[in-house]
């Protein structure tokens, strides 16, 4: 349904040249959630425009549906639906107004398709004769949703449709583009948010414009080979040091509450007796799952001392 | 169509729900031309007038007396040569002099044709005006004493405004604001309008979409040609029915062509908006590229035979001084379009080039 | 970060029965708390639940309708300048002027806080090396990644060594390894003893401090440490239980 081979893609500033794409190869099958994962100003808003037809690759190919993003663009945008990182509705117009004007321009009506949003639209429809601006984040989005989908597109693009949403109104997005996908829409989606890539299908993890690795959640966890733990001390800031200062393990990285440690081999006992030699107490250490961060940082140092050394 | 509707109506919306917006299209035009037509209309109390009367005679005298009497003139003093006229008046004692010809009483009782000389200093062209419409008002009161009956005027102001012959200046800022108004609305508020959406994004969703960009332009510039018409009703009736300045030309070609400024204007719009992302710039270029022109060099604020060479054949560049021309031929000097068919074909020329330029500019994608 | 008993801790921010109120609308209702000397403090609530008036209040930007606030020992109902003086502020949107270098930037603001000269110079150099940012002093800050602009300016919000420091989604949309250097630098300069105030929407984000605060409908619903919380919700994330909260909210956000 979507596939890019070797985009590229680099933009020129004053000084320098930024690249935002480097040889990005996509292949995503009819009817999946693909998410791309990765941080601000990884190059996921120029892969969403490149495929959405607004903006040209410097080289390489995209095909959306069989059609090409270059020459057939004006017959990729009747059929995709796209829904870009900004709020992009129209602030003084009323819910109902911007519905019936996406439906329009899409040459269709409101009644026609009713039956692809009516989930979604059902809860903001009490607000319906409210002006889109006055909407909070989370209707907003339900709002932008239900414009994206009028015209039943066969792909949907959401650029970071999450971002600035409270964790109530994004744990209901995320169901309803799970119930979308049942229905049998492909969907792309970006999110800088590591804990929402278990949503997906498919992951492709990001950064500086290069995909680090593409794989489904489970995948992409296990490839984190290494054993991890999670360790916690009375002094945890002093813990972060002094595990690095000793190089008792390879990596250790702050993970909310705890410190997540890992080496090819990890003896627990050696750990706990040099860290109670330095005054530790109430030390806790336990093997964990890797989550889908811990592989990304791993990915990143790889590629930091990668470059480090090139 | 229903998508060009759709999208019409959505304009509509936009620019109603925006107070500032409705304040800047409805009320600026409005304002604009009262101030300068109040600007223009001060209110003239005891002006210094010298008489050069070469009758004085009963009636001559009793004429100079009304005069006096009215609060708008005194008479500073009474001249006894010709040549003293440009003395007082380069002297700056009297802003007009009124010559009376001999034998005025003997005239008027035949009721001959007698033509009084008012003289006024026309280098401040809104007073000498006003100073030679009361004199010429006193001089008509003066003679209805004598001929309750309705008869032509036996007594006929004949004015010579000295200095400034043509006045320019009081009949220039209807034209002029028209001008101004026209860039205002069409190219500012157009370019402003098509920024916002690149601002917001939903340029993007409706690039996105199956629209073809040339119909988001021409629904997004419509309602604003359609406001500049009214603009331009709204200034026409002002100016003749608040401050007394007919249209002497053809009406239907007067709006033609200030329809055709206007979409010269609308395509500057979509050319500011095709090269910046922010509404402050594209106000900015708006006001800062287009507006000042406007005003500097349209001959609207001043004349341009009195600019320097170069800034004569910039100020051919402004399409503003070509429209200003224009109007000030039709409006004011009731011309046709034989005489003005090369500044008409010089504006449609540069409409043309801006409308095609713009049009290209508009891009499929975005950057 | 700190297992220390509460009860031997100096307070730096503490509310009582803090309330605002704008006509009939009570956006924070009687909300009380402590937060102690070098604590990283999340506070977290939905769209609308009162967290930015609260905020607000605590940063001496807004008079308190009913209840008192002290930061730093001073009250935010009169002494709101003394308050600014002593509070460091960081956004994600806003802090620093693209258009300035990294030095100049420093310079501002350790001026607009009206440090000396010889102190700002030796600050500013302290600053540099301590991020390791030397090379890029004189380089806009428009031109750095998103990661460093976000270091530079929580460096800049603390320069003046602040008794609290307001953090608002201090790391969201930064990548991963970015995000942890920042939490290093916030537990570090807690460690000096300044106090982190954290607002977020982002619950992995709120798994960084050391209590948090959950506020629904205006009203402190929940205030505990990480593990406690989801111990008390029976809760496997600090996602769960944020939803357990604010699933009953009546407010439909802001």
């Amino acid at each position: 349904m979507i596939f890019a081979e070797q985009l590229t893609k680099s933009y020129r500033t004053k000084t320098e040249e930024v690249k935002a794409l480097l040889s990005v190869d996509l292949n995503i099958p009819k009817g999946e959630m693909f998410g791309v994962i990765g941080p601000d100003g990884a190059g996921k808003t120029s892969l969403f425009r490149i495929l959405t037809t607004l903006l040209l690759a410097d080289s390489g190919t995209a095909v959306i549906n069989g059609l090409d993003v270059v020459k057939d663009y004006a017959k990729i945008r009747q059929q995709i639906g796209y829904m870009p990182g900004r709020f992009s509705l129209y602030q003084d117009l009323t819910v109902e107004e911007n519905l019936q004007f996406f439906a329009t321009i899409f040459n269709t009506t409101i009644e026609e398709n009713y039956s692809l949003i009516k989930d979604i639209y059902e809860q903001i429809a009490p607000f319906k004769d409210r002006r889109a601006g006055q909407l909070s984040g989370g209707m907003k989005q339900k709002l932008a949703l239900s414009c994206a989908l009028i015209h039943r597109p066969e792909v949907l693009f959401l650029d970071e449709p999450t971002t600035g949403v409270d964790a109530v109104s994004r744990k209901e997005f995320w169901q309803m583009l799970q119930k979308l996908k049942s229905d049998g829409l492909t969907i792309l989606v970006s999110t800088p948010y590591m804990d929402e890539a278990e949503q997906c299908d498919r992951i492709a993890l990001i950064q500086e414009g290069k995909i680090l690795m593409n794989n489904t959640p489970e995948n992409v966890k296990a490839s984190f080979s290494d054993p991890l733990f999670a360790i916690r001390s009375n002094k945890m800031y002093q813990l972060l040091h002094d595990l690095r200062d000793d190089h008792l393990v390879q990596a250790a990285h702050i993970f909310g509450e705890d410190i997540h440690i890992s080496s090819e081999v990890i003896n627990q006992q050696v750990i706990i007796d040099a860290l109670q030699a330095k005054g530790h107490t109430q030390i806790q250490l336990k093997q964990i799952n890797p989550s889908i961060e811990d592989v990304f940082i791993k990915l990143l140092m790889h590629t930091e001392s990668h470059e480090q050394h090139s | 169509m229903k998508q060009f509707r759709a999208f019409i109506k959505k304009e509509w919306f936009h620019i109603f729900r925006d107070r500032k917006t409705v304040f800047i299209l409805f009320g600026m035009p409005v304002m604009q031309i009262l101030i300068f037509g109040f600007a223009l209309t001060n209110e003239v109390k005891n002006a210094n007038v010298a008489v050069l009367d070469y009758s004085k005679d009963a009636k001559s005298t009793e004429l100079v007396q009304q005069m006096d009497a009215s609060r708008y003139f005194d008479v500073y003093s009474s001249l006894n040569r010709s040549a003293d006229i440009d003395r007082v008046l380069k002297a700056g004692k009297v802003k007009m002099v009124m010559v009376i010809p001999p034998d005025f009483t003997q005239s008027i009782e035949a009721k001959h044709k007698v033509t009084i000389q008012l003289i006024a200093d026309a280098s401040d062209p809104n007073l000498a005006t006003t100073l030679v419409n009361y004199a010429s008002s006193i001089v008509n009161d003066f003679q209805k004493q004598y001929f309750t009956e309705k008869i032509p005027l036996v007594v006929t102001p004949e004015v010579r405004m000295l200095y400034n012959p043509q006045l320019k200046g009081a009949f220039n800022f209807v034209p002029g604001v028209m001008a101004m108004v026209l860039m205002l609305v069409s190219t500012m508020m157009t370019s402003i309008a098509i920024v916002r959406e690149k601002e917001l994004g939903t340029m993007e969703i409706l690039l996105a979409s199956p629209l073809k960009p040339l119909l988001i332009i021409i629904s997004k510039t419509i309602p604003y040609l359609f406001l500049s018409l009214i603009n331009i009703s709204t200034i026409l009736l002002l100016s003749v029915f608040v401050l007394d300045l007919p249209i002497n030309g053809s009406l239907f070609l007067l709006v033609s062509l200030s329809m055709l400024f206007a979409i010269t204007c609308l395509s500057l719009g979509i050319l500011i908006s095709s090269s910046t992302n922010s509404q402050q710039v594209a106000m900015l270029i708006s006001l800062m590229g287009l507006f000042l022109p406007t005003i500097m060099l349209s001959g609207f604020m001043f004349p341009i035979e009195n600019m320097p060479l170069p800034m004569q054949f910039i100020s051919n560049l402004v399409p503003a001084k070509w429209y200003f021309y224009i109007v000030k031929d039709v409006m004011i000097k009731g011309l046709g379009i034989a005489s003005i068919w090369k500044e008409v074909l010089v504006l449609f020329g540069m409409t043309m080039f801006f409308l095609v330029v713009s049009i290209k500019k508009f891009k499929l994608r975005l950057s | 970060m700190n297992n220390i008993a509460n009860n031997q801790r100096e307070v730096v921010i503490s509310a009582t029965n803090l309330t605002k109120q704008f006509g009939d609308f009570i956006a924070t209702n009687a909300i009380s708390f402590e937060v102690y000397k070098g604590e990283i403090f999340g506070f977290l609530g939905a769209n609308g639940a009162g967290k930015t008036t609260a905020m607000k209040m605590l940063c001496g930007l807004s008079t308190p309708s009913r209840g008192s606030a002290t930061v730093a020992g001073f009250d935010v109902s009169t002494e709101s300048e003394k308050i600014k003086k002593n509070i460091g502020y960081m956004s994600q949107k806003f802090s620093l002027y693209e258009d300035l270098t990294v030095t100049e930037n420093i310079r501002f603001y350790a001026g607009i806080y009206g440090l000396s000269i010889p102190v700002i110079k030796e600050k500013t150099a302290a600053l540099l090396q301590q991020l390791n940012m030397e090379s890029q002093k004189n380089v806009l800050v428009k031109a750095l990644p998103l990661g460093w602009k976000q270091k530079l300016a929580f460096s800049i919000a603390i320069i003046h060594d602040p008794a609290v420091v307001f953090l608002d989604e201090p790391t969201g949309g930064v990548d991963p390894i970015t995000r942890r250097e920042f939490w290093e630098m916030i537990y570090s300069a807690a460690n000096r003893g300044t106090t982190a105030f954290v607002t977020t929407h982002y619950m992995d984000e709120a798994e960084y401090c050391n209590r948090i605060s959950i506020m629904v409908d205006g009203k402190i619903e929940a205030l505990g440490t990480p593990s406690d919380l989801k111990k008390e919700f029976n809760s496997a994330t600090m996602d769960d239980v944020f939803l357990k909260l604010a699933r009953n909210a009546k407010r439909i956000g802001d």
